[in-house]
């Protein structure tokens, strides 16, 4: 609850009259677009294609070096909502709720482009658009596990309420993830062993730099999201805190209203 | 935790449990519901699969487990439903009761029913699926661990959909990836159960173990908040 | 000596509603303290703070020397609360229940027979299960469990609601002996005529405020000047 006035509250909205960029997200959004242009030049004309050894990917390389980062993003995501799960059950402030709800919803984002491309992967290197791929298993699970999370969220009234459940659910469902992960593993690798995402870790040059590249444009996308989708998170409760003034002040004029005033 | 505290929360969760086996005594939900509901799960797998023994006999290990998962949703319900109506959670939250307590009671509650769905399944499949298991102390072993799984984590999960007007659709959705190791674990061990190579089997097994301690501990320190905002 | 329960400008939520929107509120050792005021003024939102069931917001408040800003869940051993619903596990006998809960709240299986007795539940309705009760036999049953977990502040939403002329004036009867034993008892109450009876004085609650309080007779005078 904080006790600032309308006025106050009203000059934080001035501060983004048209949406939730401020001028530093801007120019990362910039910086982001040139460097996108580049690192699809990178990883679909300059570097070669994979030719080395009997289980080579030819051209199908490429989608590495989407899918990794990718992959990576998304479990960056939920790392973010788990620690800031665990500061909100310490801190008990409403930003910590704000920033993990904010990152589910684009880890999310981040799981859906992981399984696509891999399901991509999949079906030319497979000859099916699923396969029981214990990477993409796993995060199909992690997947509906985190849209639970969200459903959670939407299913509680109370602001408060809803942090404390959801904290405590961001907190388990990270737990889940290496279980998930190690015994769908474990359960595969009676049957196969080529697996999405298994790099030749000799690889170098261009097609390192495209990965690594890729990697960190990820990150940096997943960060720039956040900025977006936290600070809206943050405005809606501000508004929410908004209209608690406005309630107070129509609960408290019931009384006169009805009569049984000194 | 010291002594006393870890004595009075065994004794809430006795208080608990005794409770909740009253309750399906007088009222016989998990006899007259959700027995029938799990053979009744059998039957349609076989219509499903078509009733060629070879092939039900192969997958019995599966479909068992999938008939407890089933039948353990509906349990879980079974148990949290009956703390929602009539003001009772607010008497479950005043009343003294350790909540580590009500929360190991509830599970302990939830396995009990469950061990004996377990039991007539295993009858089921041996009469109609004709599969008839090698290693039973393997069977036993993984039952065992596999539904103090299934029931600790469904009693956290169980309390954090409790208060919600959405409890029914929300709760599969929350608990079935979580538990999803422990159908792949126990099915893996019901399978070298069932085909006579224990190999494999015990280490399944342990890995069941290992979850129902995780979430015995993490129900332990998460029931208290859930319970408090459910 | 500090006083029972002690609210200054306390604020509660329900949601986003603030059902108290700002309560005065002070209960002397021993008292007996009606709450009187329209449908939805906040009443039962009140009851449930004093038992550390709703959250206190913003402003101050404590009962029984516990701060309920910081730590509500410490003041619930010491609090019994009835509310509009009984708490009761409808499948479960009536002797079933107060036991199961009078266990639960550390007290002894004497005192659940006691209250029992005292709520005249000892008889053939003991083994009744509780679904077949009727809203009075219910409430008697909620009221024994009260009893028998000998709480210092009792909360009573609505008591005399559904009993028959017999249960309100036990209930009137549980107060006294319960204020005779020591403890104190906040209710809240439309039976107006018989709740300024029992009460020593009585407090208005409307919009979520609490009204200055006067002895029983003036308030009600109060109310009528508009």
């Amino acid at each position: 609850m904080t006790s600032s006035t309308p006025g106050q509250r009203a000059g934080r909205f001035d501060m983004h009259p048209d949406g939730t960029a401020s001028h530093g997200s801007r120019v990362l959004g910039s910086i982001l677009l040139i460097a996108v242009a580049i690192f699809l030049i990178v990883a679909l004309v300059a570097s070669p294609p994979d030719g080395a050894g009997a289980d080579a990917m030819g051209d199908m390389v490429r989608i590495m070096y989407v899918h990794v980062p990718v992959a990576i993003a998304c479990y960056t995501a939920f790392m973010v909502t788990a620690f800031a799960s665990a500061m909100y059950l310490w801190k008990r402030t409403e930003g910590w709720d704000c920033l993990a709800a904010a990152s589910v919803e684009v880890g999310i984002v981040f799981t859906v482009l992981t399984l696509a491309t891999g399901s991509i992967w999949g079906h030319t290197a497979w000859g099916t658009w699923w396969e029981w791929d214990p990477r993409l298993t796993s995060t199909a699970l992690m997947f509906v596990m985190y849209l639970g999370y969200l459903a959670l969220r939407r299913a509680v009234v109370d602001p408060q309420s809803r942090a404390k459940q959801a904290a405590v659910l961001g907190l388990i469902s990270f737990i889940n993830v290496p279980i998930v992960h190690y015994s769908v593993d474990w359960w595969r690798s009676l049957h196969q062993t080529a697996t999405i995402g298994r790099l030749d870790p000799t690889i170098d040059g261009l097609k390192l730099f495209a990965l690594l590249f890729g990697m960190v444009l990820a990150l940096l996308l997943y960060a720039w999201l956040m900025l977006h989708r936290f600070r809206l998170q943050w405005v809606e409760t501000q508004v929410e805190a908004k209209g608690l003034d406005t309630a107070l002040a129509e609960r408290r004029a019931e009384a006169v209203a009805d009569g049984g005033v000194r | 935790m010291t002594n006393t505290t870890l004595r009075s929360v065994i004794s809430d969760a006795r208080l608990v449990a005794g409770k909740d086996l009253r309750l399906e005594w007088r009222s016989r939900v998990t006899l007259n519901q959700l027995l029938p509901f799990a053979l009744l799960v059998l039957v349609l797998f076989a219509f499903a699969l078509d009733p060629d023994r070879s092939v039900l006999k192969d997958a019995t290990p599966g479909l068992f487990w999938l008939a407890v998962l089933f039948s353990t949703l509906l349990a879980i319900q079974r148990a949290f439903a009956v703390e929602t109506v009539d003001g009772i959670i607010d008497a479950l939250r005043i009343s003294g009761l350790d909540p580590a307590g009500i929360f190991l009671g509830k599970a302990a509650g939830i396995a009990l029913h469950l061990l004996v769905v377990e039991a007539a399944l295993l009858v089921g499949v041996t009469v109609m699926y004709g599969a008839s298991p090698s290693g039973l102390l393997l069977v036993v072993a993984t039952s065992i661990a596999a539904t103090a799984g299934l029931a600790a984590a469904g009693a956290v999960y169980g309390v954090l959909a409790a208060g919600l007007r959405v409890r029914d659709t929300l709760l599969p959705i929350l608990w079935l990836p979580v538990v999803a190791p422990l159908l792949i674990g126990a099915t893996q061990a019901f399978g070298s159960a069932y085909e006579k190579s224990s190999g494999a089997g015990w280490r399944w097994c342990g890995l069941l173990g290992a979850f129902a301690v995780l979430y015995t501990a993490i129900g332990f320190v998460a029931f208290e908040p859930l319970l408090e905002e459910s | 000596m500090d006083p029972v329960v002690r609210f200054r400008a306390a604020v509660c939520l329900l949601g986003r509603f603030p059902a108290l929107a700002g309560v005065d509120l002070d209960v002397n050792a021993g008292e007996i303290v009606l709450l009187q005021g329209p449908n939805g003024a906040g009443k039962t939102t009140l009851l449930r703070a004093c038992a550390g069931l709703v959250k206190v917001a913003q402003g101050e408040a404590s009962v029984l020397g516990v701060n309920l800003v910081d730590d509500p869940k410490a003041v619930r051993p010491l609090v019994g609360l009835l509310g509009h619903a009984t708490g009761l596990y409808d499948d479960l006998s009536v002797s079933e229940n107060i036991r199961f809960w009078t266990r639960a709240g550390g007290a002894s299986l004497t005192d659940a027979d006691n209250a029992m007795a005292r709520l005249g539940l000892d008889g053939r309705l003991a083994s009744v299960p509780v679904a077949r009760l009727s809203a009075g036999q219910r409430r008697r049953s909620a009221l024994a469990v009260l009893l028998a977990r000998r709480p210092r502040l009792w909360l009573l939403d609505e008591p005399h609601a559904a009993l028959d002329q017999a249960g309100r004036d036990l209930v009137d009867s549980l107060m006294v002996d319960a204020v005779n034993a020591g403890a104190t008892v906040l209710f809240a109450s439309h039976e107006l005529d018989r709740a300024q009876e029992v009460a020593d004085r009585s407090v208005h609650v409307v919009g979520g405020t609490t009204q200055p309080s006067g002895n029983v007779g003036h308030t009600s005078e109060a109310v009528e000047v508009d």
